[in-house]
Protein backbone atom coordinates (compact mmCIF):
# COMPACT_ATOMS: atom_id res chain seq x y z
CA UNK A 1 0.00 0.00 0.00
CA UNK A 2 2.87 2.15 0.64
CA UNK A 3 4.79 1.65 -2.38
CA UNK A 4 1.42 2.63 -4.22
CA UNK A 5 1.48 5.94 -2.62
CA UNK A 6 4.79 6.67 -3.60
CA UNK A 7 3.94 5.40 -6.79
CA UNK A 8 1.34 7.63 -7.06
CA UNK A 9 3.09 10.97 -5.97
CA UNK A 10 6.46 10.59 -8.25
CA UNK A 11 7.01 13.17 -10.53
CA UNK A 12 5.50 11.20 -13.68
CA UNK A 13 2.44 10.14 -11.98
CA UNK A 14 0.28 13.48 -12.59
CA UNK A 15 0.78 12.57 -16.88
CA UNK A 16 -0.38 8.94 -16.07
CA UNK A 17 -3.52 9.88 -14.39
CA UNK A 18 -3.91 12.50 -17.06
CA UNK A 19 -3.83 10.02 -19.50
CA UNK A 20 -6.55 7.67 -17.35
CA UNK A 21 -8.89 10.43 -17.10
CA UNK A 22 -8.35 11.02 -21.08
CA UNK A 23 -9.05 6.87 -21.45
CA UNK A 24 -12.19 7.25 -19.53
CA UNK A 25 -13.87 9.89 -21.07
CA UNK A 26 -13.03 8.55 -24.15
CA UNK A 27 -14.87 5.56 -23.07
CA UNK A 28 -17.72 7.43 -21.67
CA UNK A 29 -18.15 8.85 -24.98
CA UNK A 30 -18.21 5.85 -26.94
CA UNK A 31 -20.06 3.83 -24.97
CA UNK A 32 -23.07 6.80 -25.11
CA UNK A 33 -22.66 7.51 -28.19
CA UNK A 34 -23.22 3.51 -29.44
CA UNK A 35 -26.05 3.09 -26.85
CA UNK A 36 -27.72 5.99 -28.65
CA UNK A 37 -27.03 4.27 -31.87
CA UNK A 38 -28.61 0.84 -30.34
CA UNK A 39 -31.81 2.58 -29.20
CA UNK A 40 -32.56 4.11 -32.36
CA UNK A 41 -31.15 0.71 -34.43
CA UNK A 42 -34.25 -0.61 -33.09
CA UNK A 43 -36.36 2.28 -34.52
CA UNK A 44 -34.63 2.17 -37.70
CA UNK A 45 -34.90 -1.65 -38.29
CA UNK A 46 -38.58 -1.71 -37.73
CA UNK A 47 -39.30 1.60 -40.14
CA UNK A 48 -37.07 -0.40 -42.72
CA UNK A 49 -38.37 -3.86 -42.35
CA UNK A 50 -41.71 -2.11 -42.40
CA UNK A 51 -41.50 -0.35 -45.36
CA UNK A 52 -40.05 -3.12 -47.47
CA UNK A 53 -43.03 -5.05 -46.22
CA UNK A 54 -45.82 -2.08 -47.37
CA UNK A 55 -46.46 -1.36 -43.92
CA UNK A 56 -45.59 2.15 -41.87
CA UNK A 57 -43.84 0.88 -38.91
CA UNK A 58 -44.02 2.88 -35.36
CA UNK A 59 -46.00 5.80 -35.96
CA UNK A 60 -47.63 6.22 -32.66
CA UNK A 61 -44.96 7.39 -30.14
CA UNK A 62 -44.07 11.06 -30.74
CA UNK A 63 -43.60 12.27 -34.62
CA UNK A 64 -43.26 9.17 -37.25
CA UNK A 65 -43.12 7.10 -33.90
CA UNK A 66 -39.33 9.44 -32.74
CA UNK A 67 -39.83 8.28 -29.46
CA UNK A 68 -40.26 4.93 -29.50
CA UNK A 69 -37.59 3.62 -28.36
CA UNK A 70 -37.31 6.09 -25.49
CA UNK A 71 -41.15 4.10 -24.94
CA UNK A 72 -39.45 0.54 -25.51
CA UNK A 73 -36.57 1.71 -22.65
CA UNK A 74 -39.26 2.77 -19.92
CA UNK A 75 -41.16 -0.02 -20.50
CA UNK A 76 -38.16 -2.52 -20.09
CA UNK A 77 -37.19 -0.60 -16.93
CA UNK A 78 -40.27 -1.17 -15.07
CA UNK A 79 -41.47 -4.97 -16.41
CA UNK A 80 -40.89 -7.23 -13.15
CA UNK A 81 -38.07 -9.20 -13.33
CA UNK A 82 -38.76 -12.99 -12.86
CA UNK A 83 -36.57 -15.53 -12.28
CA UNK A 84 -37.52 -19.34 -13.65
CA UNK A 85 -38.02 -22.15 -11.04
CA UNK A 86 -34.93 -23.77 -10.08
CA UNK A 87 -32.68 -21.45 -12.61
CA UNK A 88 -29.16 -21.55 -11.90
CA UNK A 89 -29.11 -18.09 -10.30
CA UNK A 90 -25.97 -16.94 -10.19
CA UNK A 91 -25.15 -17.94 -13.58
CA UNK A 92 -28.71 -16.57 -14.63
CA UNK A 93 -27.53 -13.35 -13.41
CA UNK A 94 -23.92 -13.55 -15.27
CA UNK A 95 -24.91 -14.36 -18.42
CA UNK A 96 -26.47 -11.17 -19.69
CA UNK A 97 -24.19 -9.05 -18.33
CA UNK A 98 -21.28 -11.44 -20.34
CA UNK A 99 -22.94 -10.96 -23.26
CA UNK A 100 -22.94 -7.17 -23.43
CA UNK A 101 -19.38 -6.63 -21.49
CA UNK A 102 -18.51 -9.19 -24.98
CA UNK A 103 -19.80 -6.62 -27.53
CA UNK A 104 -19.04 -3.46 -25.43
CA UNK A 105 -15.12 -4.04 -24.80
CA UNK A 106 -14.91 -4.76 -28.99
CA UNK A 107 -15.12 -1.31 -29.20
CA UNK A 108 -12.43 -0.49 -27.39
CA UNK A 109 -10.28 -1.05 -30.43
CA UNK A 110 -11.97 0.50 -33.40
CA UNK A 111 -10.62 3.33 -35.11
CA UNK A 112 -13.76 5.59 -35.63
CA UNK A 113 -11.50 8.28 -37.34
CA UNK A 114 -7.96 9.45 -37.27
CA UNK A 115 -6.43 9.26 -33.73
CA UNK A 116 -9.71 8.82 -32.30
CA UNK A 117 -9.72 4.98 -30.64
CA UNK A 118 -9.43 4.19 -27.03
CA UNK A 119 -6.85 1.71 -26.72
CA UNK A 120 -4.64 1.72 -29.88
CA UNK A 121 -3.20 -2.01 -29.55
CA UNK A 122 -0.69 -4.08 -32.11
CA UNK A 123 -3.09 -6.96 -32.01
CA UNK A 124 -6.60 -5.09 -32.15
CA UNK A 125 -8.14 -7.45 -34.80
CA UNK A 126 -7.05 -10.78 -32.76
CA UNK A 127 -8.23 -8.90 -29.69
CA UNK A 128 -12.38 -8.69 -31.61
CA UNK A 129 -11.90 -12.44 -33.14
CA UNK A 130 -11.12 -13.19 -29.12
CA UNK A 131 -13.87 -10.80 -27.43
CA UNK A 132 -16.33 -11.71 -29.36
CA UNK A 133 -15.85 -15.39 -29.44
CA UNK A 134 -16.33 -14.80 -25.17
CA UNK A 135 -20.00 -13.59 -26.35
CA UNK A 136 -21.06 -16.65 -26.77
CA UNK A 137 -20.84 -17.76 -23.47
CA UNK A 138 -23.73 -15.11 -22.23
CA UNK A 139 -25.93 -17.14 -24.53
CA UNK A 140 -24.94 -20.28 -23.90
CA UNK A 141 -25.23 -20.23 -20.16
CA UNK A 142 -28.51 -17.77 -20.14
CA UNK A 143 -29.63 -21.20 -22.24
CA UNK A 144 -27.87 -23.89 -19.40
CA UNK A 145 -29.25 -21.90 -16.35
CA UNK A 146 -32.89 -20.80 -17.35
CA UNK A 147 -33.50 -24.77 -16.49
CA UNK A 148 -35.98 -24.64 -19.66
CA UNK A 149 -36.11 -26.79 -22.74
CA UNK A 150 -36.82 -24.11 -25.37
CA UNK A 151 -33.54 -21.88 -24.30
CA UNK A 152 -31.30 -25.02 -24.01
CA UNK A 153 -31.98 -26.15 -27.28
CA UNK A 154 -31.37 -22.34 -28.51
CA UNK A 155 -27.96 -21.85 -26.32
CA UNK A 156 -27.01 -25.53 -28.02
CA UNK A 157 -27.25 -23.85 -31.24
CA UNK A 158 -26.01 -20.47 -31.13
CA UNK A 159 -22.78 -22.53 -29.98
CA UNK A 160 -22.80 -25.09 -32.48
CA UNK A 161 -23.64 -21.76 -35.05
CA UNK A 162 -20.87 -19.60 -33.73
CA UNK A 163 -17.89 -22.04 -33.57
CA UNK A 164 -18.79 -23.31 -37.01
CA UNK A 165 -18.33 -19.68 -37.93
CA UNK A 166 -15.76 -17.79 -36.28
CA UNK A 167 -13.40 -20.53 -38.49
CA UNK A 168 -14.69 -19.13 -41.39
CA UNK A 169 -14.49 -15.28 -39.83
CA UNK A 170 -10.99 -15.46 -38.86
CA UNK A 171 -9.98 -17.07 -41.81
CA UNK A 172 -11.49 -14.39 -44.16
CA UNK A 173 -10.02 -11.60 -42.35
CA UNK A 174 -6.14 -13.36 -42.95
CA UNK A 175 -6.17 -11.99 -46.00
CA UNK A 176 -6.16 -8.62 -44.95
CA UNK A 177 -3.54 -9.32 -42.53
CA UNK A 178 -1.62 -10.68 -45.31
CA UNK A 179 -2.51 -7.29 -46.97
CA UNK A 180 -1.67 -4.70 -44.81
CA UNK A 181 1.07 -6.73 -42.65
CA UNK A 182 -0.28 -5.61 -39.52
CA UNK A 183 -3.17 -6.71 -37.20
CA UNK A 184 -3.59 -2.67 -35.84
CA UNK A 185 -6.84 -1.97 -37.03
CA UNK A 186 -5.79 1.86 -37.65
CA UNK A 187 -2.35 0.42 -39.64
CA UNK A 188 -4.86 -1.71 -41.58
CA UNK A 189 -7.18 1.54 -42.43
CA UNK A 190 -3.78 3.48 -43.31
CA UNK A 191 -2.46 0.85 -45.88
CA UNK A 192 -5.78 0.54 -47.39
CA UNK A 193 -5.50 4.10 -48.81
CA UNK A 194 -1.88 3.06 -50.72
CA UNK A 195 -3.87 0.34 -52.64
CA UNK A 196 -5.31 1.73 -56.17
CA UNK A 197 -9.05 1.06 -55.24
CA UNK A 198 -8.78 2.78 -51.46
CA UNK A 199 -10.52 -0.22 -49.52
CA UNK A 200 -9.74 -3.93 -49.76
CA UNK A 201 -13.17 -4.88 -50.53
CA UNK A 202 -11.89 -4.66 -54.05
CA UNK A 203 -9.24 -7.23 -54.08
CA UNK A 204 -10.45 -9.08 -51.13
CA UNK A 205 -13.66 -9.39 -52.77
CA UNK A 206 -13.99 -12.96 -51.96
CA UNK A 207 -13.03 -12.49 -48.31
CA UNK A 208 -14.98 -9.19 -48.29
CA UNK A 209 -17.87 -12.16 -48.59
CA UNK A 210 -17.06 -14.60 -46.69
CA UNK A 211 -16.83 -12.17 -43.74
CA UNK A 212 -20.12 -10.48 -43.88
CA UNK A 213 -22.33 -14.00 -43.74
CA UNK A 214 -20.25 -15.01 -41.02
CA UNK A 215 -20.39 -11.53 -39.48
CA UNK A 216 -24.58 -12.19 -39.63
CA UNK A 217 -24.70 -16.05 -38.30
CA UNK A 218 -22.24 -14.59 -35.04
CA UNK A 219 -24.27 -12.28 -34.13
CA UNK A 220 -27.58 -14.59 -34.61
CA UNK A 221 -29.25 -12.46 -36.76
CA UNK A 222 -31.66 -13.36 -39.79
CA UNK A 223 -31.39 -15.76 -42.00
CA UNK A 224 -29.03 -17.34 -39.78
CA UNK A 225 -30.80 -16.61 -36.25
CA UNK A 226 -31.67 -20.33 -35.74
CA UNK A 227 -30.51 -19.81 -31.76
CA UNK A 228 -33.84 -17.77 -31.55
CA UNK A 229 -36.05 -19.18 -34.31
CA UNK A 230 -39.63 -17.79 -33.10
CA UNK A 231 -41.34 -20.79 -34.80
CA UNK A 232 -39.96 -23.49 -33.17
CA UNK A 233 -38.55 -22.54 -29.99
CA UNK A 234 -40.36 -19.46 -28.96
CA UNK A 235 -37.77 -16.89 -28.73
CA UNK A 236 -34.44 -19.58 -27.79
CA UNK A 237 -31.68 -19.00 -25.19
CA UNK A 238 -33.35 -15.71 -23.45
CA UNK A 239 -37.14 -16.69 -23.40
CA UNK A 240 -37.07 -16.99 -19.80
CA UNK A 241 -35.78 -13.66 -19.34
CA UNK A 242 -38.08 -10.34 -18.46
CA UNK A 243 -37.33 -6.67 -18.02
CA UNK A 244 -33.80 -5.37 -17.46
CA UNK A 245 -32.08 -8.81 -18.03
CA UNK A 246 -33.31 -9.02 -21.74
CA UNK A 247 -33.12 -5.59 -22.30
CA UNK A 248 -29.61 -6.38 -21.60
CA UNK A 249 -29.57 -9.54 -24.46
CA UNK A 250 -31.31 -7.08 -26.77
CA UNK A 251 -28.82 -4.26 -26.85
CA UNK A 252 -25.78 -6.75 -26.79
CA UNK A 253 -26.96 -8.63 -30.17
CA UNK A 254 -27.29 -5.11 -31.26
CA UNK A 255 -23.80 -3.68 -30.14
CA UNK A 256 -22.58 -7.02 -31.97
CA UNK A 257 -23.92 -5.60 -35.23
CA UNK A 258 -22.61 -2.39 -34.79
CA UNK A 259 -19.39 -3.86 -33.78
CA UNK A 260 -19.24 -6.43 -36.60
CA UNK A 261 -20.53 -3.57 -39.12
CA UNK A 262 -17.46 -1.04 -37.93
CA UNK A 263 -14.89 -4.70 -38.15
CA UNK A 264 -16.06 -4.44 -42.09
CA UNK A 265 -15.71 -0.63 -42.46
CA UNK A 266 -12.27 -0.49 -40.77
CA UNK A 267 -11.08 -3.68 -42.55
CA UNK A 268 -12.66 -3.54 -46.08
CA UNK A 269 -13.65 -0.54 -46.64
CA UNK A 270 -11.12 1.41 -45.92
CA UNK A 271 -12.63 3.03 -42.13
CA UNK A 272 -12.32 7.08 -42.28
CA UNK A 273 -10.88 7.60 -45.37
CA UNK A 274 -12.06 8.24 -49.27
CA UNK A 275 -10.56 6.18 -52.03
CA UNK A 276 -8.15 8.50 -53.87
CA UNK A 277 -10.10 8.04 -56.99
CA UNK A 278 -13.10 9.84 -55.82
CA UNK A 279 -11.33 13.13 -54.14
CA UNK A 280 -9.53 12.91 -57.60
CA UNK A 281 -12.88 13.42 -59.16
CA UNK A 282 -14.94 15.81 -56.55
CA UNK A 283 -11.90 17.57 -54.33
CA UNK A 284 -14.05 19.38 -51.51
CA UNK A 285 -15.26 15.87 -49.93
CA UNK A 286 -11.59 15.97 -48.59
CA UNK A 287 -12.97 18.22 -45.83
CA UNK A 288 -15.65 16.18 -44.76
CA UNK A 289 -14.12 14.85 -41.54
CA UNK A 290 -13.08 11.25 -41.07
CA UNK A 291 -15.82 10.38 -38.60
CA UNK A 292 -18.49 11.24 -41.40
CA UNK A 293 -17.25 8.66 -43.72
CA UNK A 294 -16.80 5.80 -40.86
CA UNK A 295 -20.64 6.76 -39.85
CA UNK A 296 -22.24 6.45 -43.39
CA UNK A 297 -20.46 3.28 -44.38
CA UNK A 298 -21.23 1.80 -41.12
CA UNK A 299 -25.42 2.63 -41.14
CA UNK A 300 -25.13 1.11 -44.73
CA UNK A 301 -23.59 -2.00 -43.51
CA UNK A 302 -26.55 -2.13 -40.54
CA UNK A 303 -29.04 -1.69 -43.44
CA UNK A 304 -27.92 -3.99 -45.71
CA UNK A 305 -28.21 -6.74 -42.03
CA UNK A 306 -32.05 -5.34 -42.38
CA UNK A 307 -32.48 -5.29 -46.15
CA UNK A 308 -31.20 -9.18 -45.89
CA UNK A 309 -33.11 -9.59 -42.74
CA UNK A 310 -36.37 -8.59 -44.87
CA UNK A 311 -35.49 -10.71 -48.15
CA UNK A 312 -34.13 -13.78 -46.89
CA UNK A 313 -36.31 -16.78 -45.48
CA UNK A 314 -34.27 -18.76 -42.57
CA UNK A 315 -32.26 -21.77 -43.07
CA UNK A 316 -32.62 -25.08 -41.92
CA UNK A 317 -30.03 -26.49 -39.43
CA UNK A 318 -27.91 -28.66 -41.60
CA UNK A 319 -28.18 -25.66 -44.44
CA UNK A 320 -26.57 -23.38 -41.82
CA UNK A 321 -23.25 -25.91 -41.19
CA UNK A 322 -23.03 -27.09 -44.46
CA UNK A 323 -22.79 -23.38 -45.91
CA UNK A 324 -20.25 -22.69 -42.84
CA UNK A 325 -18.12 -25.77 -43.41
CA UNK A 326 -18.44 -27.15 -47.00
CA UNK A 327 -18.62 -23.30 -48.60
CA UNK A 328 -17.53 -20.52 -46.42
CA UNK A 329 -14.49 -22.09 -44.82
CA UNK A 330 -12.85 -23.65 -48.60
CA UNK A 331 -13.70 -19.48 -49.47
CA UNK A 332 -11.85 -18.32 -47.16
CA UNK A 333 -8.93 -20.65 -47.74
CA UNK A 334 -8.80 -20.14 -51.69
CA UNK A 335 -8.91 -16.28 -50.64
CA UNK A 336 -5.64 -16.72 -48.39
CA UNK A 337 -3.80 -19.40 -51.02
CA UNK A 338 -4.44 -16.26 -53.75
CA UNK A 339 -3.81 -13.31 -51.30
CA UNK A 340 -0.33 -14.91 -50.69
CA UNK A 341 0.54 -15.67 -54.08
CA UNK A 342 0.06 -12.45 -55.27
CA UNK A 343 2.04 -11.06 -52.16
CA UNK A 344 4.88 -12.84 -53.28
CA UNK A 345 4.32 -12.11 -57.10
CA UNK A 346 3.69 -8.77 -56.68
CA UNK B 1 3.97 -2.11 -10.05
CA UNK B 2 4.63 -5.19 -12.05
CA UNK B 3 5.39 -7.75 -8.81
CA UNK B 4 2.03 -6.05 -8.02
CA UNK B 5 0.06 -7.38 -10.96
CA UNK B 6 2.05 -10.84 -11.25
CA UNK B 7 1.25 -11.36 -7.59
CA UNK B 8 -2.86 -10.46 -8.14
CA UNK B 9 -2.69 -12.65 -11.48
CA UNK B 10 -0.30 -15.83 -10.05
CA UNK B 11 -2.35 -15.98 -7.06
CA UNK B 12 -5.77 -15.84 -9.16
CA UNK B 13 -4.65 -18.53 -10.89
CA UNK B 14 -4.31 -21.08 -8.41
CA UNK B 15 -7.44 -20.07 -6.34
CA UNK B 16 -9.47 -20.25 -9.67
CA UNK B 17 -7.77 -23.62 -10.42
CA UNK B 18 -8.76 -24.91 -6.73
CA UNK B 19 -12.02 -23.44 -7.73
CA UNK B 20 -12.07 -26.00 -10.79
CA UNK B 21 -11.00 -29.39 -8.86
CA UNK B 22 -13.44 -28.51 -6.26
CA UNK B 23 -16.80 -27.15 -7.27
CA UNK B 24 -19.32 -30.05 -7.22
CA UNK B 25 -21.60 -28.61 -10.00
CA UNK B 26 -19.07 -29.41 -13.51
CA UNK B 27 -20.68 -25.89 -15.46
CA UNK B 28 -19.23 -23.94 -12.47
CA UNK B 29 -15.98 -25.50 -12.93
CA UNK B 30 -16.20 -25.07 -16.59
CA UNK B 31 -16.68 -20.98 -15.18
CA UNK B 32 -14.35 -21.50 -12.95
CA UNK B 33 -11.46 -22.72 -15.81
CA UNK B 34 -12.69 -19.58 -18.12
CA UNK B 35 -11.77 -17.21 -15.80
CA UNK B 36 -8.41 -18.32 -15.22
CA UNK B 37 -7.62 -19.10 -18.72
CA UNK B 38 -8.16 -15.12 -18.49
CA UNK B 39 -5.64 -14.77 -16.05
CA UNK B 40 -3.20 -16.90 -17.90
CA UNK B 41 -4.37 -14.37 -20.90
CA UNK B 42 -2.86 -11.76 -18.40
CA UNK B 43 0.47 -13.40 -17.14
CA UNK B 44 1.12 -13.82 -21.50
CA UNK B 45 0.96 -10.02 -21.41
CA UNK B 46 2.32 -9.12 -18.32
CA UNK B 47 5.50 -10.92 -20.71
CA UNK B 48 5.37 -8.78 -23.55
CA UNK B 49 3.42 -12.13 -25.20
CA UNK B 50 0.72 -10.13 -26.37
CA UNK B 51 -0.06 -12.35 -29.69
CA UNK B 52 0.13 -14.89 -27.30
CA UNK B 53 -2.76 -13.82 -24.79
CA UNK B 54 -5.09 -13.21 -27.85
CA UNK B 55 -4.52 -16.54 -29.12
CA UNK B 56 -4.81 -18.24 -25.35
CA UNK B 57 -8.12 -16.80 -25.48
CA UNK B 58 -9.48 -17.31 -29.02
CA UNK B 59 -8.44 -20.71 -28.63
CA UNK B 60 -8.72 -21.81 -25.11
CA UNK B 61 -11.60 -19.95 -23.64
CA UNK B 62 -13.43 -19.38 -27.14
CA UNK B 63 -13.09 -23.04 -28.98
CA UNK B 64 -11.75 -25.79 -26.26
CA UNK B 65 -13.79 -24.63 -23.32
CA UNK B 66 -16.90 -24.43 -25.60
CA UNK B 67 -16.83 -27.83 -26.28
CA UNK B 68 -16.08 -28.29 -22.95
CA UNK B 69 -19.01 -26.78 -22.11
CA UNK B 70 -21.34 -28.75 -25.33
CA UNK B 71 -20.18 -32.43 -24.11
CA UNK B 72 -20.95 -31.36 -20.01
CA UNK B 73 -24.72 -29.91 -20.82
CA UNK B 74 -25.30 -33.24 -23.13
CA UNK B 75 -24.51 -35.26 -20.57
CA UNK B 76 -26.82 -35.55 -17.67
CA UNK B 77 -24.57 -35.30 -14.84
CA UNK B 78 -27.33 -34.74 -11.95
CA UNK B 79 -26.79 -37.83 -10.70
CA UNK B 80 -23.04 -37.66 -10.52
CA UNK B 81 -23.25 -34.38 -8.26
CA UNK B 82 -24.94 -36.57 -5.10
CA UNK B 83 -21.54 -38.95 -5.12
CA UNK B 84 -18.91 -38.12 -2.71
CA UNK B 85 -16.55 -39.15 -4.46
CA UNK B 86 -15.46 -38.78 -8.39
CA UNK B 87 -13.11 -41.47 -8.61
CA UNK B 88 -11.54 -44.50 -6.63
CA UNK B 89 -8.02 -44.08 -7.17
CA UNK B 90 -7.22 -40.89 -5.59
CA UNK B 91 -3.97 -42.32 -3.18
CA UNK B 92 -2.49 -42.70 -6.74
CA UNK B 93 -3.33 -39.64 -8.18
CA UNK B 94 -2.03 -37.94 -4.45
CA UNK B 95 1.31 -39.60 -4.82
CA UNK B 96 2.12 -38.71 -8.53
CA UNK B 97 1.34 -35.06 -8.40
CA UNK B 98 3.01 -34.87 -5.11
CA UNK B 99 6.17 -36.70 -6.90
CA UNK B 100 5.96 -33.87 -9.81
CA UNK B 101 5.42 -30.54 -6.78
CA UNK B 102 9.08 -32.29 -5.43
CA UNK B 103 10.80 -32.29 -8.79
CA UNK B 104 9.58 -28.77 -9.46
CA UNK B 105 10.64 -27.55 -6.17
CA UNK B 106 14.15 -29.53 -6.59
CA UNK B 107 14.40 -27.93 -10.22
CA UNK B 108 13.78 -24.65 -9.30
CA UNK B 109 17.49 -23.90 -7.81
CA UNK B 110 18.73 -24.22 -11.22
CA UNK B 111 16.64 -21.31 -12.11
CA UNK B 112 18.93 -18.58 -13.68
CA UNK B 113 18.05 -15.26 -14.89
CA UNK B 114 21.54 -14.65 -16.18
CA UNK B 115 20.90 -15.46 -19.90
CA UNK B 116 19.98 -13.56 -22.26
CA UNK B 117 18.98 -14.51 -26.13
CA UNK B 118 18.55 -12.40 -29.16
CA UNK B 119 15.47 -11.64 -28.15
CA UNK B 120 15.26 -9.00 -25.72
CA UNK B 121 11.99 -7.27 -24.40
CA UNK B 122 13.79 -4.17 -26.63
CA UNK B 123 13.97 -6.46 -29.36
CA UNK B 124 10.59 -8.05 -29.17
CA UNK B 125 8.97 -4.39 -28.67
CA UNK B 126 10.43 -3.24 -31.60
CA UNK B 127 9.84 -6.44 -34.34
CA UNK B 128 6.27 -6.23 -32.45
CA UNK B 129 5.65 -9.57 -30.88
CA UNK B 130 3.39 -11.01 -33.41
CA UNK B 131 6.46 -10.76 -35.86
CA UNK B 132 9.05 -12.01 -33.85
CA UNK B 133 7.05 -15.17 -32.97
CA UNK B 134 6.28 -15.51 -36.79
CA UNK B 135 9.85 -15.37 -37.22
CA UNK B 136 11.34 -17.54 -34.97
CA UNK B 137 8.06 -20.45 -35.10
CA UNK B 138 9.07 -20.63 -39.53
CA UNK B 139 12.84 -20.35 -39.47
CA UNK B 140 14.40 -21.71 -36.48
CA UNK B 141 11.31 -23.91 -35.27
CA UNK B 142 10.22 -25.00 -38.45
CA UNK B 143 10.81 -28.44 -37.66
CA UNK B 144 9.33 -28.91 -34.00
CA UNK B 145 6.21 -27.03 -35.77
CA UNK B 146 5.66 -29.16 -39.05
CA UNK B 147 5.54 -32.14 -35.86
CA UNK B 148 3.08 -30.65 -33.63
CA UNK B 149 0.76 -29.84 -36.70
CA UNK B 150 1.12 -33.81 -38.18
CA UNK B 151 0.29 -34.88 -34.29
CA UNK B 152 -2.69 -32.75 -34.76
CA UNK B 153 -3.45 -34.18 -38.16
CA UNK B 154 -3.35 -37.67 -36.17
CA UNK B 155 -5.89 -36.33 -33.96
CA UNK B 156 -8.10 -35.24 -36.60
CA UNK B 157 -8.19 -38.20 -38.76
CA UNK B 158 -8.79 -40.17 -35.33
CA UNK B 159 -12.12 -38.09 -35.10
CA UNK B 160 -13.37 -38.18 -38.26
CA UNK B 161 -12.63 -42.66 -38.27
CA UNK B 162 -14.74 -42.70 -35.00
CA UNK B 163 -17.66 -40.88 -36.51
CA UNK B 164 -17.59 -42.35 -39.72
CA UNK B 165 -17.21 -45.93 -38.21
CA UNK B 166 -20.78 -46.28 -37.05
CA UNK B 167 -22.36 -45.18 -40.69
CA UNK B 168 -20.98 -48.57 -42.44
Amino acid sequence: MMKLFELLIQPGSFDILLDILVVVLKIAVVIAVVMLHVAYATYFERKVIGHMQVRMGPREVGPHGLLQPVADMLKLFFKEDIIPARADKPVFYLAPVISLMAALSSLAVIPFFDGFVIADINIGLLFILAVSSLGSYGIVLSGWASNSKYSFLGGLRSMAQVISYEVAMGLSLVGVMIMAGSLNLTEIVRAQASYPAGMFAVPQVLGFFVFIVAAIAETNRAPFDLPEAESELVAGYFVEYSGMRFALFYAAEYIGMIVMGALAVTCFLGGWTVPGFVTAVLPFLEHVPGVVWFIGKLYFIIFFYYWIRATLPRYRYDQLMNIGWKILIPLALVNILITGIAKVIL
Amino acid sequence: MVELFFGYLAGAVVVLSLLVVFSRNAVHSVLWMLLMFLHMAGLYLLLNAEFLAATQVIVYAGAILVLFLFVIMLLNITEEMRLEQFTVGWPMGVSVSLGVLIAMLAALSGFRTDLKGPWSIEAVERTTHTKALGKVLYTEYMLPFEIASLVLLVAIVGAVYLAKKRLR
